[in-house]
């Protein structure tokens, strides 16, 4: 069965990018596709949408969405793309977004883009969107059966656990390296601390970075991309299965937000463009302060940020505010509050404005350990997240959960 | 003489300028020998990085790359042109599905080169089409004359 992805976008043809995006999608088994329309459905549909944009090919986004909308077009799920930096495209590619979830069931994701597009930026996204559309029943597994273990091959950590019986039995991460060497060390301390070995484990799953690699290693049941496996470990994690949440994961790398319904992924944006809203700015932080990273929250929950202001879409001009800072003579607490605010309002801005918050927040990953980003986070939502225990290991936690579907109980 | 015609993939102002006996100045003509060539690289195009990169010469790094894309494309047609037709609010069906701050920026280019520009409204009726179609042909026919003198 091919996926077809109806593409809604502007400019990735000028940008030389539509071959990318096409061989993101074939890479998972998918199509893009693009819903014809007429000249007087355009017109038709910018008076029903009642957004007028001057540019032509953004009319165009439209009448494509209100096609899909009416149902007049088939497709599995949508891509909406448009050029990084174009402020109208940016107010149609969310006004769009909105429209189409409220319309109809179909999953989206959205990407502002720059001419330095490759697919591998995209492989994650459009692999979530086929997980969510073949993968429906498995994804509505809410209870963890049988003996059965989750890899999470992450850019910064890689993580362990074994699950037996809906619940945690054994657990370990170590920094990431090799990602077989690491892998089989944190799987071999998780069945150590579980008491069961390799043999006795009926499946496993793979995610993260490393994922086929494992996959093909550990002959994993389940291969599958971090989207959905890690909105499925969270709202385990939780105890919220049911109903809606918004998952906020800040990773070593790159951020995701999630939204969910039943514990299925329906809206979702990974931070790309930008390296100053993730751990590894967090990492640089703490490096520079000589603090260890664990430490840094603890600082951070005693400092006030508004002492020393950070203001930076970057982490190299965001370093150089904090030494700045230092320079001055602000103090370690004031500097690391002020660092973990700018990692909070850099996920606000840049991606919670691609998604429609739903509560309650949970928020997620190795940074969500970091008491100053929790707390920051809850002053720039106004609403405190929600940490599970265990927050680190969503990944291989959703990895066992997911996995556990293909033993048939 | 060499006519830039905006929107630049409109068929009616192409045939326009082709029938009065001038050599229109059009998306298709640079995309066609982009699509014939054989080591196509970014389908359906084919406009790669290095071209977006090109229209930097037109638009600087801040500015999204469908816009400096386009302008590769469009920027050597507009120093090339000695003459230009600008058509103003045109619909889908007469050739546009475009990027408004690049007709922005065409438009702003072609008036910089102080080139000869006849600038018409797109006509609602009949008679404003006749009106439109006789606007072109009389400024065609003077770019021949101003030619020739």
């Amino acid at each position: 069965m091919t996926i077809r992805i109806a593409q809604l976008s502007c400019g990735t043809e000028y940008s030389g990018i539509q071959f990318e995006i096409e061989s993101a999608a074939r890479a998972v088994g998918a199509k893009i596709v693009y819903p014809d329309v007429s000249y007087d459905q355009v017109q038709e549909a910018l008076d029903r949408f009642g957004f007028r944009p001057k540019s032509q090919q953004l009319q165009l986004m439209i009448a494509r969405a209100v096609s899909l909308a009416d149902e007049k077009y088939d497709a599995d799920a949508v891509f909406i793309t448009t050029c990084f930096r174009c402020a109208e495209a940016a107010l149609v590619r969310n006004e769009l977004r909105r429209f189409i979830q409220e319309h109809t069931r179909l999953p989206v994701v959205t990407y502002s883009f720059t001419e330095r597009l490759k697919a591998s930026q995209l492989l994650t996204r459009m692999e979530a969107l086929v997980t969510i559309v073949t993968r429906k029943e498995l994804l509505a597994r809410e209870r963890q059966t049988g003996l059965t273990a989750g890899l999470d091959s992450g850019s910064s950590t890689t993580k362990a656990v074994v699950m037996q019986d809906n619940k945690i039995i054994g657990k370990s991460w170590t920094a990431s390296g090799d990602v077989v060497q690491s892998a089989t060390q944190v799987l071999e301390e998780a069945m150590k601390q579980a008491g069961v070995e390799l043999k006795d484990i009926e499946a496993i799953g793979t995610t993260g970075y490393g994922r086929f690699t494992l996959g093909k290693h550990f002959n994993a049941k389940l291969v599958q991309e971090e989207l959905t496996v890690n909105s499925k470990g969270a709202v385990w994690l939780a105890d919220r299965q049911r109903g809606e949440a918004t998952i906020i994961d800040i990773g070593g790398m790159d951020n995701k937000a999630i939204t969910v319904r039943d514990g299925v992924p329906d809206n979702f944006t990974m931070g790309g463009i930008c390296a100053g809203a993730s751990g590894r700015f967090l990492e640089m932080t703490a490096r520079r302060l000589k603090v260890e990273i664990g430490e840094l929250g603890d600082y951070a929950v005693r400092g006030d940020w508004r002492n020393a202001k950070m203001n930076s879409y970057c982490s190299v001009f965001g370093i150089q505010d904090l030494v700045t800072n230092l320079g001055a003579g602000k103090v370690f607490e004031d500097v690391a509050a002020a660092a973990c605010r700018s990692v909070a309002e850099q996920v606000y801005e840049q991606q919670l404005q691609e998604i429609d918050v739903r509560h309650p927040i949970i928020q997620v990953g190795g940074t969500s350990l970091n008491k100053g980003l929790v707390k920051a986070v809850g002053e720039v939502l106004g609403e405190e997240p929600i940490v599970p225990k265990d927050s680190q290991y969503i990944g291989a936690v959703g990895g066992a959960l997911l996995s556990s579907g293909f033993l048939g109980d | 003489m060499k006519v830039f015609i905006d929107p630049p993939n409109s068929m009616i102002l192409f045939d326009l300028v082709e029938r009065f006996g001038h050599e229109p100045l059009s998306s298709m003509a640079v995309i066609q020998e982009k699509v014939d060539n054989i080591e196509v690289d970014m389908p359906p195009m084919n406009v790669t990085l290095e071209d977006v990169i090109k229209g930097l010469k037109y638009a600087g790094i801040e500015v999204p790359s469908g816009i400096r894309g386009r302008l590769a494309l469009w920027g050597p047609m507009i120093d090339a042109a000695d003459a230009a037709i600008v058509i103003e609010n045109p619909p889908f069906s007469f050739g546009c599905v475009g990027c408004d701050r690049s007709n922005e920026l065409t438009k702003y280019l072609l008036q910089r080169r102080g080139i000869p520009m006849l600038t018409v409204a797109y006509p609602n009726d009949a008679e404003g089409a006749k009106s439109m179609v006789g606007q072109i042909k009389e400024f065609l026919d003077n770019l021949g004359k101003g030619a020739k003198a």
